[in-house]
């Protein structure tokens, strides 16, 4: 049964950074599935660049857990997708290597950072892929691509093989054209690994049910208030009904932590971010630093010049949000607003199963629209929440608003995947 | 507001190079960005996310290694085994 | 003027692994970049996992100290740039270290018992090791090799309670003895061992000196600044808080200003490991005896001096080699052991590691039965201890001794020598018969130089005393 993919895609989006054109399978329930694999996810003898031109010819000698987990399942991998740099941003846009264009016009951004996955699954290139989400780059690609992607609970899936962006914030997730195919991709990559220390021996198997009578759904007011195109919350307060009528019921709620929420989250994620990618010297990998010149010289010429102008923002952000004398204003007041958001998540699910709103607060952007570093930051508020307090969270197609893709947005508890996967499940049944 | 000496002292301690150009505009950014996490200002309570798992080790077996030629494989320059790297003086 | 000082003492623990990855610490004699996996080399995506054994060991060391071990510790990321460092971030620990506040005691240099007060431990990585050919200053570029890379190091840092070069070097030697009778540390590694002091004269800036790596290197080092010290304050120039470097080879320090950067660690939790909460680990702990108590129970079981108790327990691996040959004769193995064989080890680098104690045990047999004498077993210790360190099969003590003919020889055999000494030297035999006793000493040491130390010298000295009272000559 083992044998070997010929791949060749038609990539009209610049969906893939590499592609294995002869792409290796086995056994398994993914026997010779093609799965796109993001590209800041290590593959063995495969280029893994994280989007980035500083890991430019990198070849890791050893696969993530969640590669080894999809070669045992039999799984192909049919390339590394494109990516904002390492994660870094909301539209692919800031990748080493062009921006991924949206199926679905290819005149607007497929979101990011995942937007390479989502292109090549919307495009029909493959059937699955891996993204990564640290504030919503599995949701915001799936949303504004018409598919579904999966943000699963925090520890959930191991993060061995993922280069770090945000280690507290990111998971890897699946992105699908179905709920069923997401959930199955799910039950491969879950599999424990000691060799992540923050991950739990929880693996998922579960077979999606459309049954949510009973089903209580919270509606957050700041999921559908100021700074969310009303036509969007339109769209997703209609898809709520359809899981009404369903026999699930909603009650407004509120979490208003929200207000600091993403300031949070980007302290947060720049901080560690500053220290992850510390590493990026031009020593041991990527681009060859100059040796004949004093250190400190050498390492911000390679990084000067490799690192893209949105990484360098974000490393400084983080260099400063952890400075002396800063440390106490920035870090550790964010460490304390993420506690509160947490917090608000958790009082919100003690009396709903399932909070439900839209993924993003609009639909795709047009390419080149979003300028200015904040206000591309402020278009992740909708889903930072969710990875702050590590909950799982899933984005779902509900409509299109202008012939645009919009998302549903369904987080549940912590290791609450099954009741999220069988929320957006019945959703996606009964709109078919 | 942090001023372009600022922004520089962090690109010193970041090890990032930027260009003149940038140093303006990323000063003009910081200062955009720093105003909107004044918002953290406001935030109540003490408390901090504390982690559910505690005590998660491995035992003290030793495992292969990578083969030298994969340790020295992606690095840009090698000598007799070792990693070139820039100097210290 | 009260020299101040405090030490923050780099160990590296002898686990069989790193401290966050299986690769083996066993890399001393192999080729570079040859125990080094993803996750010490600082590859992308690779994650740490925390060493079990390397938590016990830091945990024997706080409860022989006497510490607190807290709650709940954690490690922290220490964020710099330098070309040893794969990660670009050292992972250590910052605010919430594994334990606080314990004692060691020393003697001062007056003689008397103090305690130097610990402030804490804490576990970290150690970075990759450059290599600089054609010599450091005129290199061109570094060589990493990432062998050394997340060995794990315990940091043991001291308040300022030393007050003088030799007390922060006894202190240094009692540490060793310490954590080697815990069985976490070798300090016969090289590279084993780093040291960076803290040192002031009373009233004036701190200096804080880095790069010390032996435990005369710690001595030599703070002379050196003391005297730097003082002179600067006589000639009335201010004393500089700044960082130096020890040139272990010139016995200097050197200012590291301009060389040195702005230094902002940006600490912060490390977000791939989860927190200790160790501290009732140390209720389970059973420490092995320890030198004091050690130095107790030789002086008490085997009867020997305070003086020789104290030589033997420093060493754990002396005080055991000390009870594999007490058995013999307890006070002779200990003035052999400590009298003796110490000083021919020291001469020679040796380790007592290297001796067969079954054939020391034999030696002390021979000279407790009489068979050699002091000066001859002295000569089968020196080719027993020259043919281990050549690596060569050791030889039984008897066998040397048959080989070499280094056999005590039977008063008989020494008479024509004892004759023909004393009539070679009739002045000699004069001034004794005349009274000077101290004559006899001369004859007696010109016998022993003909029979090569073989003769027992009280023996001979009745032999001569014998043959000059009985004889005409």
């Amino acid at each position: 049964m083992a044998g070997t993919l010929h791949f060749e895609p038609d990539d009209r989006c610049n969906a893939f950074i590499t592609v294995c054109e002869e792409a290796p399978y086995g056994d398994g329930r993914l026997a010779g599935v093609a799965v796109a694999v993001k590209d800041n996810i290590s593959t063995r003898g495969i280029q893994t660049t994280c989007g980035s031109r500083i890991l430019q010819g990198y070849v890791p000698p050893f696969d993530a857990h969640v590669v080894t987990l999809l070669r045992a399942e039999g799984a192909a991998i049919v390339g590394k997708t494109n990516m904002d740099e390492f994660g870094m941003g909301t539209t692919t846009e800031t990748s080493g290597f062009g921006p991924t264009l949206n199926p679905a016009d290819r005149e607007r951004v497929p979101g990011g950072s995942s937007g390479g996955s989502a292109a090549a699954v919307a495009a029909g290139l493959v059937p699955m892929a891996l993204g990564t989400d640290t504030g919503g780059s599995i949701r915001c690609p799936a949303a504004f691509c018409g598919i579904v992607g999966l943000k699963p609970t925090y520890g959930r899936v191991s993060r061995y093989g993922l280069v770090a962006y945000a280690n507290s914030l990111e998971q890897i997730g699946p992105m699908t054209r179905s709920v069923e195919d997401a959930s199955l991709l799910l039950e491969v990559i879950s599999r424990y690994d000691p060799r992540d220390s923050t991950s739990f021996d929880r693996p998922y198997t579960h077979q999606p049910s459309t049954d949510v009578r009973g089903l209580k759904i919270g509606l957050p007011q700041e999921y559908f208030g100021e700074g969310v195109d009303p036509r969007v919350a339109e769209v997703v307060k209609d898809a709520i009904g359809r899981l009404e009528d369903l026999g699930a019921e909603t009650v407004p709620c509120s979490i208003p932590s929200m207000a600091y929420a993403l300031a949070a989250y980007y302290v947060i994620c720049t901080s560690e971010a500053s220290s992850n990618l510390a590493r990026f010297d031009g020593v041991r990998y990527g681009p060859p630093v100059d040796a004949r010149k004093n250190w400190h010289e050498a390492f911000r010429e390679i990084r000067g010049a490799n690192f893209g102008p949105e990484v360098r923002r974000r490393i400084m952000l983080g260099t400063f949000a952890l400075s002396a004398g800063y440390y106490g204003r920035y870090y550790a007041k964010a460490q304390v607003a993420r506690r509160n958001v947490e917090k608000d998540i958790e009082r919100v699910l003690a009396s709903v199963d399932i909070i439900a709103g839209p993924t993003m607060p609009t639909v795709a952007f047009r390419l080149g629209e979003k300028t200015d570093p904040l206000s591309m930051y402020l278009s992740d508020i909708l889903t930072v929440p969710a990875n702050l307090a590590g909950v799982p969270a899933i984005s779902v197609p509900c409509g299109t608003v202008d012939g645009l893709p919009v998302g549903l947005q369904l987080i549940g508890r912590r290791f609450a995947d099954e009741q999220v996967i069988d929320a957006a499940y019945a959703y996606e049944e009964a709109a078919a | 507001m942090v001023s372009e000496t600022d922004i520089e002292h962090i690109a010193r301690l970041a090890d990032i190079g930027i260009t003149p150009e940038e140093l303006a505009e990323f000063t003009s950014q910081f200062n955009a960005i720093l105003e909107y996490f004044d918002i953290l200002d406001r935030v109540q309570g003490a408390e901090t996310p504390t982690p559910e798992l505690s005590n998660v080790f491995r035992e003290d077996e030793v495992r292969p290694s990578l083969p030298q030629e994969s340790v020295l494989k992606n690095a840009g320059s090698t000598e007799d085994g070792y990693i070139k790297a820039p100097r210290v003086m | 003027m009260t020299v101040i000082v405090g030490l923050e003492v780099h160990v590296q623990l002898n686990t069989r692994t790193k401290l966050f990855c299986g690769c083996s610490t066993d890399y001393r004699d192999d080729e570079p970049n040859t125990h080094v996996c993803p996750v010490c080399l600082g590859l992308p995506g690779a994650l740490p996992r925390i060493n079990r054994t390397a938590v016990e060991y830091g945990l024997r060391v706080a409860k022989a100290l006497d510490m607190d071990v807290l709650e709940e510790s954690e490690f922290a990321r220490k964020n710099y740039f330098y070309p040893d460092l794969p990660k670009g971030f050292q992972i250590t620990q910052y605010d919430r270290p594994l334990a606080i506040n314990g004692t060691i005691e020393i003697e001062d240099d007056a003689g008397r018992e103090k305690e130097v007060r610990i402030t804490r431990v804490h576990l970290e990585e150690d970075p990759g090791r450059l290599v600089h050919r054609g010599g450091g200053d005129r290199a061109r570029y570094s060589l990493v090799d990432y062998n050394r890379s997340g060995i794990p190091l315990l940091e043991i840092v001291t308040e300022p309670d030393l007050r003088s070069p030799q007390e922060a070097r006894r202190f240094l030697v009692k540490l060793r003895s310490i954590l080697e009778y815990l069985g976490v540390f070798d300090g016969e590694r090289e590279g084993a061992l780093r040291v960076d002091a803290n040192i002031s004269l009373e009233g004036h800036d701190r200096v804080e000196v880095k790069n010390i790596s032996s435990y005369r290197g710690v001595e030599k080092a703070l002379t050196f600044e003391v005297t730097r010290q003082k002179n600067l304050i006589r000639r009335g120039v201010p004393i500089v808080r700044e960082t130096r470097h020890f040139q272990e080879a010139r016995g200097i320090t050197t200012s590291s200003r301009g060389k040195e950067e702005e230094h902002d660690y940006r600490y912060f939790p490390e977000p791939d490991l989860r927190p200790l909460r160790v501290a009732d680990w140390v209720a389970g702990i059973e420490l092995p005896e320890l030198p004091a108590a050690r130095k107790n129970r030789f002086m008490e079981q085997y009867g020997i001096s305070l003086i020789h108790a104290r030589t033997l327990t420093g060493d754990v691996k002396v005080a055991d080699f000390y009870e594999k040959v007490a058995h013999v004769d307890p006070l002779l193995a200990a003035t052999w052991v400590a009298d003796t064989l110490l000083g021919e080890l020291n001469y020679r680098s040796m380790s007592i590691a290297k001796v067969p104690p079954d054939h020391f045990a034999d030696l002390l047999s021979l000279i407790k039965q009489d068979v050699v004498t002091d000066r001859a077993a002295v000569q089968i210790l020196r080719v027993m201890l020259d043919r281990c360190a050549a690596g060569e099969a050791p030889e039984s003590p008897e066998a040397i001794m048959e080989r070499l003919n280094l056999g005590k020889a039977a008063g008989g055999e020494f008479t024509a020598i004892v004759r023909a000494v004393i009539e070679a030297h009739p002045q000699a035999v004069e001034d004794y018969r005349s009274g000077k006793k101290g004559a006899l000493n001369y004859l007696v040491g010109q016998v022993m130089k003909e029979t090569r130390g073989r003769a027992d010298p009280r023996e001979l000295g009745r032999i001569v005393t014998e043959y000059i009272e009985t004889s005409e000559v």
